[in-house]
């Protein structure tokens, strides 16, 4: 009964938070999150200078709560597509799971139809890179080596393997994102990626990307949550230093 | 066409979350997911032709790296032979799994631990920040916390800095992370369940 009051409460807030979105007119305050705001130059020089952008959605099981993080990576892969629809190069986008790979063709596809340039879809853009930890990791690596990639963004689930992606887009000089939910890859990508996304960012990627109303919404959602959530905390720990629970 | 494609989708994810809820939906619950796994089989032999497709385009065109793409082919062509001779654990199969992608995996997970050196090394060219400095910090103690070494453990370290490190602070951490990615997670389930996040059924024209 918990788990359904809370997931009506979710919803609730959802969507009348998604619906006050979209009628407001001006853009509502988000703290800066300097991952994001590189992102946006690098996929206009990208455009301007006639790269690529290589944006990979992880190898999450389409049956697995971790497709949660692959499908924020589908909710800003629309908006990216629109944004980069001029450009010489169209991006490529690679998954780790076939089910995810299609997804990501169709969303290329609906990207291309938005912005109005349905005949630049190219369905080979859209690729299953392998399959497994190492073999996903093993097919994305000469993408990034062979198809003139200059910025790379991954959101979505990938584990250690992460740092061999971001040591190939290294070693090509593009600038790269690496927002992944996995807490070892975190870890990595603070290590080793020019631009690391930490914690929950790595859903907030679509506010910050102009993915829509609906992804500004999820943020503020998750900050009320959260807010409910350290509340509830501390009042479990001060009722449990009192001997209450 | 699209309309349908957000029905059938809202649909199936309402009844199964209905099912965690509502035992009298428990059956619609399994047969729907009996279907998932039957519909994730396809898509892997679909996802398999993807791969053999790119590679194939990439042969045709005599792209850079070629080269690897026909072994590529020639191997899942062969494997696929093998694993229709015989069973998953008979003896072919079993054989190239520890012969080829046993070591293959294991050369890879060595290349990632120099590659996590080399990582650690320009952390603080790209970021000279505390924080950068901490990190260092944590890696060396837990390592020297861990590392077997001729005399035995590092006294103070294995016994206490590092226990108290890895069960306080970063539990500490990792819980308020994973708390956070959890909120993530079902708020971008629910957007996907309510269709307002749509990653299937064409664009919106």
């Amino acid at each position: 009964m918990m788990e359904l009051l809370i997931l009506g409460l979710c919803s609730f807030l959802l969507l009348v938070i998604t619906i006050f979105k979209r009628r407001q007119k001006k853009q509502s305050y988000k703290r800066v999150i300097p991952a994001f705001d590189n992102l946006k130059r690098a996929i206009g020089l990208s455009v301007e200078d006639g790269t690529r952008l290589h944006v990979s959605i992880g190898r999450a099981d389409l049956l697995d709560s971790k497709m949660m993080s692959a499908m924020a990576g589908l909710g800003i892969l629309r908006s990216l597509v629109e944004r980069t629809s001029v450009s010489d190069k169209p991006p490529i986008v690679t998954a780790g799971d076939s089910a995810l790979a299609m997804l990501a063709q169709d969303t290329l596809q609906a990207g291309y139809e938005d912005a109005g340039a349905e005949d630049l879809y190219r369905a080979s853009t859209g690729r299953l890179s392998g399959m497994g930890q190492f073999g996903y990791a093993a097919g994305v690596m000469p993408i990034i080596r062979d198809e003139n990639v200059s910025a790379s963004l991954l959101i979505g689930h990938s584990g250690v393997e992460t740092a061999l992606l971001i040591d190939a887009a290294e070693r090509e000089n593009a600038f790269n994102v690496f927002a992944s939910d996995d807490l070892a890859a975190q870890a990595i990508s603070y290590a080793a990626a020019q631009e690391p996304v930490l914690g929950e960012d790595v859903f907030a990627a679509g506010a910050y990307l102009g993915a829509g109303a609906s992804h500004e919404a999820s943020i503020t959602v998750q900050d009320i949550l959260r807010w409910l959530l350290i509340a509830g905390l501390i009042t479990g720990a001060a009722l449990k230093f009192v001997g209450v629970i | 066409m699209r309309a349908l494609a957000v029905l059938i989708a809202v649909s199936v994810g309402l009844v199964t979350l209905a099912g965690y809820f509502l035992p009298v939906q428990v059956p619609f619950l399994n047969l729907i997911l009996s279907w998932a796994l039957i519909m994730a089989g396809t898509a892997t032999f679909i996802g398999v032709f993807n791969l053999i497709s790119m590679h194939g385009l990439k042969i045709t065109r005599r792209e850079k790296g070629s080269g690897y793409s026909v072994f590529l082919i020639l191997a899942v062509f062969s494997t696929f032979a093998l694993g229709l001779s015989s069973s998953p654990t008979g003896v072919p199969l079993t054989f190239l799994f520890n012969a080829i992608i046993l070591p293959t995996q294991t050369s890879l997970m060595a290349v990632l631990a120099i590659t996590l050196l080399y990582s650690a090394i320009r952390l603080l060219r790209y970021r000279p920040t505390m924080m950068s400095i901490v990190f260092l910090i944590s890696v060396i103690v837990i390592l020297l916390g861990y590392v077997t070494l001729p005399f035995g453990d590092v006294p103070i370290i294995s016994t206490w800095i590092r226990p108290w490190v890895m069960q306080v602070l970063a539990v500490g951490g990792a819980r308020g992370l994973l708390l956070g990615i959890a909120l993530g997670t079902l708020v971008t389930g629910l957007r996907v369940l309510f269709a307002v996040d749509r990653p299937y059924g064409g664009g919106n024209k």
